[in-house]
């Protein structure tokens, strides 16, 4: 697959005023509103077109494996920081547009965090090049960015440059019998200290912990944390677990409908039952079903909750995004007009008003 | 400079009846000698004078001058401490200066969170001091960071030389609170990990005050790291340096800073400051580690044994807080510094891959003997981020405009090597051409539709950062994609 393919392919749906809906490995269907559009499998369009460790970045087009990426990464003793989760054989468009971080995202940042660079196809078939593959580059708008989270309603990610950062030397994880309230209230203590934490996850009053650094770091860490009831977990079924997080396998997942809510890592916890995990440093909490008032609850705490997987029938009635405010709605349909006058690219997926 | 491509006609008495209806006495200047301190910013080459400066003291007095901006058509340059190197906030003739610095208080410092949420106006380095009794800190820290202010942090997304490890004002801005031309307010981001809708935030942070104005900022704060050291190496080849910057990140080190300052600089600095340096060099390193004491001294001798290897003529370990902030003074001051061997000098501030340091440094060598005038360079080595200091004489005539060719000739080769025209200072009114050189037009399109869908008269900060079509025809260097002129219908020059 060439680009020439990608541009004619949304050129010829733009004159038809005829949706598209982009995909890779197609690995999240599940994620955010309606599936609409004529399928546009763009998984073809793949490889890997640079990588300098020593520059620290990676581009590559949109149909790449993340697998393949990480592969070429770790034979170079480096990394995707941000964790991304591969749910199968998710592609480096998906894990974009989509914008989902794993474990790591606290300390480390999500995914826009990364995103130098991109080639974009917006929705008439013009191709636009944004950032680069530079650590620092302020000249014009940070659209590159803009695009993660965006859910391909922008344009058709075609290639992009990511930061990559060196993998940790050692690594260590800790479990803790703590409750929910009393890890949210630990892991705020211990952000606040210059401990090297890169990953958390609280599930059935047990906290885990992962350390991540220099080994002299970690081994301090394991020291100044064994007071509080720190146990040490064998390496072998660390990276099983975090691998568990990162990818959802994790019983703490398993419910149908499941709510993810990010909030202020302090806010106060909900006693409601139907709490399943905590990540993030408490900043994001996961709920099976759906209690009553969460949406508004979240936003009273300065967050917001996704209804992150459910029926799609639910999350077209609901919205899977927390709404926005008029201004904020009006200036989404405005930029969304300026990428894509004609309204092609997965219309709904983000919101159901573009 | 005028701004052909912003034309607005102002009328001067009615703005002026128009903002003393909003706005007290004392929050209004009108007249030639109080307008005249705001003619500028940092960079002073380029001067304007506005037609009123706005002091504000409240978000409602903002929404008020906005309002009204919005309604007569006045073109706004909102303008924090004016420590801007790039003319991005130099006032509009026809236009309003809205200067934010009353709006100068932290608002909240939590601890427990590890937030704290600021007035624009307030300095970079007083959010550190604020965080200082919790052990907390705010990561970017650009050198004119006792003076510069946040609200000017978020216009041009300044880094400093801790961004190599702890991100720009991008990545540590959680939350912003906007006011726009049509003085409606929104907030962006929020104190959790993502909000909904589109990262609007990463558009508004570095976006050179074209979108709105900022009237709160909620930043993250990160734990003070117990110990920080520093190594300065000294290289008798500035290529083997470059070598060296590269052979530390392939060994999975990303220290907390990693600078590097040339020969004509460490000359300049070194009387000023008395740092030690070594003067036969011809290129320094300095390369910083913190974290735990442990992990301190296991960074170091690992940075120490790659810059053996690497061929480093003389290494130094900073063997106390007061000799690692030794270290540092001159590369802190290198600006000052230079500042003192010449009447003027002209910063400039590229971006290329570390790999290509070498031919840079080469050219710009090159530049010297061509433009008949000095350059320094210190330079972010980490990420590839360059200021060569241009050294002139403004009183001498003619030479003013060879520093600026000069400048764009290294803007226009740091876009052929595969960076950018800028990594931290902003387009603002000096690189506005090369914008040109370095965005196909069909980009800079999409840049123009960005700014319309915020601010659909085009009345903040008009001229600066994004250039109009006219402007890149007029600069010549439109972009031709296969053959095909974007625009034929348009007239060239």
């Amino acid at each position: 697959m060439q680009l020439d393919d990608l541009i004619e392919r949304i050129k010829a749906a733009c004159q038809a005023h005829a949706p598209l809906r982009i995909r890779g490995a197609g690995s999240k269907d599940f994620y955010g509103g309606m599936l609409a559009g004529e399928l546009f499998d763009v998984a073809a369009y793949a490889g890997i077109l640079a990588y300098e460790p020593t520059e620290l970045y990676i581009t590559a087009r949109c149909g790449t494996p993340l697998a393949e990426i990480e592969a070429e990464l770790a034979g170079r003793g480096q990394m995707l920081a941000f964790e991304p989760p591969h749910f199968g054989a998710a592609t480096l468009g998906g894990c974009i547009a989509a914008g989902l971080s794993g474990p790591r995202r606290m300390t480390s940042g999500g995914v826009r965090d990364f995103v130098l660079g991109a080639k974009l196809i917006d929705g008439t078939g013009q191709v636009l090049d944004f950032g680069g593959q530079v650590m620092k580059n302020v000249a014009g708008y940070d659209v590159s960015r803009l695009l993660a989270g965006s859910l391909g309603t922008l344009g058709l990610i075609a290639e992009a440059t990511l930061k990559v950062l060196p993998r940790p030397v050692a690594e260590q994880t800790l479990c803790f019998d703590f409750d929910a309230a009393e890890s949210i209230a630990k892991l705020n203590e211990w952000g606040g200290r210059p401990l090297p934490i890169s990953a958390s996850f609280w599930f059935a009053d047990c906290l885990y912990l992962r350390l991540s650094g220099a080994q002299a770091a970690v081994d301090a860490a394991i020291r100044a944390l064994a007071q509080a009831g720190g146990k040490p977990i064998a390496a072998v079924d660390a990276a099983k677990h975090w691998i568990s997080v990162r990818e959802q396998t994790h019983p703490a997942f398993a419910a149908a409908t499941l709510w993810r809510c990010a909030l202020p890592s302090t806010a106060p916890l909900s006693s409601d039952d139907s709490l399943q995990a905590i990540e993030w440093g408490g900043a994001l909490r996961w709920y099976a079903d759906a209690p009553d008032g969460l949406r508004s609850e979240a936003a009273a705490s300065g967050g917001h909750a996704v209804l992150y997987r459910a029926a799609e029938s639910k999350r077209c009635l609901d919205g899977a995004f927390a709404p926005l405010s008029p201004a904020l709605l009006a200036l989404h349909r405005r930029l969304k007009k300026s990428f894509d006058p004609k309204g092609i690219l997965n219309p709904g997926r983000l919101y159901a008003e573009f | 400079m005028t701004l052909s491509d912003s034309v607005f006609t102002t009328d001067r008495a009615a703005l002026a009846t128009r903002l003393k209806m909003i706005l007290p006495a004392h929050c209004l200047l009108t007249d030639e000698e109080d307008l005249r301190p705001y003619e500028c910013d940092g960079l002073t080459a380029y001067r304007e004078l506005p037609m009123a400066v706005c002091l504000p003291e409240s978000e409602v007095q903002v929404i008020d001058v906005l309002r009204t901006c919005h309604q007569l058509g006045v073109p706004v340059v909102a303008r924090g401490a004016g420590t801007g190197l790039s003319g991005g906030a130099m006032p509009h003739a026809q236009g309003v200066v809205l200067s934010m610095a009353r709006f100068n208080k932290i608002l909240q410092v939590d601890r427990s969170a590890r937030t704290a949420v600021v007035q624009p106006g307030v300095r970079n380095l007083a959010v550190s001091e604020a965080a200082a009794p919790f052990g907390l800190y705010y990561a970017p820290d650009p050198s004119s960071q006792i003076a510069c202010t946040l609200g000017g942090n978020v216009a041009e997304n300044s880094g400093g030389v801790h961004c190599l490890k702890y991100g720009l004002t991008v990545h540590n801005v959680l939350r912003v609170r906007v006011v726009s031309i049509e003085g409606e307010v929104f907030e962006i981001g929020s104190a959790a990990p993502d909000a909904p809708g589109y990262d609007l935030l990463a558009l508004v942070i570095g976006s050179e005050g074209m979108l709105g104005v900022v009237t709160e900022v909620t930043v993250k704060l990160v734990p003070k790291p117990e110990l920080a050291q520093v190594v300065m190496a000294s290289f008798d080849d500035v290529a083997r340096a470059g070598d060296a910057v590269a052979a530390i990140i392939a060994a999975g080190i990303i220290p907390a800073g990693l600078e590097m300052m040339d020969k004509p600089a460490t000359a300049a600095v070194e009387p000023y400051v008395k740092a030690g340096y070594d003067l036969d060099a011809a290129a320094i390193l300095l390369c910083e580690s913190d974290g735990t004491p442990e992990e301190v001294a296991e960074e170091i001798s690992r940075v120490t044994a790659v810059l053996t290897a690497a061929g480093a003529r003389d290494i130094r370990v900073s063997q106390s807080e007061a000799e690692r902030l030794r270290f540092w003074a001159g590369r802190k001051a290198a600006f000052p510094a230079v500042g003192r061997i010449t009447p003027d000098y002209y910063c400039m501030d590229g971006t290329i891959p570390r790999k290509r340091l070498a031919e840079m440094l080469a050219a710009i060598a090159a530049m010297e003997s061509k433009y008949q005038l000095r350059c320094a360079n210190v330079f972010h080595a980490g990420d590839g981020n360059l200021h060569p200091l241009i050294m002139y004489d403004a009183a001498k005539p003619g030479e003013w405009a060879r520093a600026e060719a000069f400048g764009a000739e290294i803007l226009e080769l740091s876009v052929a090597l595969g960076g950018s025209i800028t990594g931290e200072h902003g387009v603002g009114i000096e690189k506005i051409n090369q914008m040109c050189v370095q965005y196909s037009a069909p980009a800079l399109d999409a840049f123009r539709r960005i700014k319309a869908a915020f601010d659909d008269k085009g009345l903040l900060n008009p001229g600066k950062a994004i250039p109009s079509l006219h402007r890149c025809a007029e600069y010549g260097r439109m972009h031709v994609h296969r053959g095909d002129l974007k625009f034929p219908e348009l007239e060239r020059f």
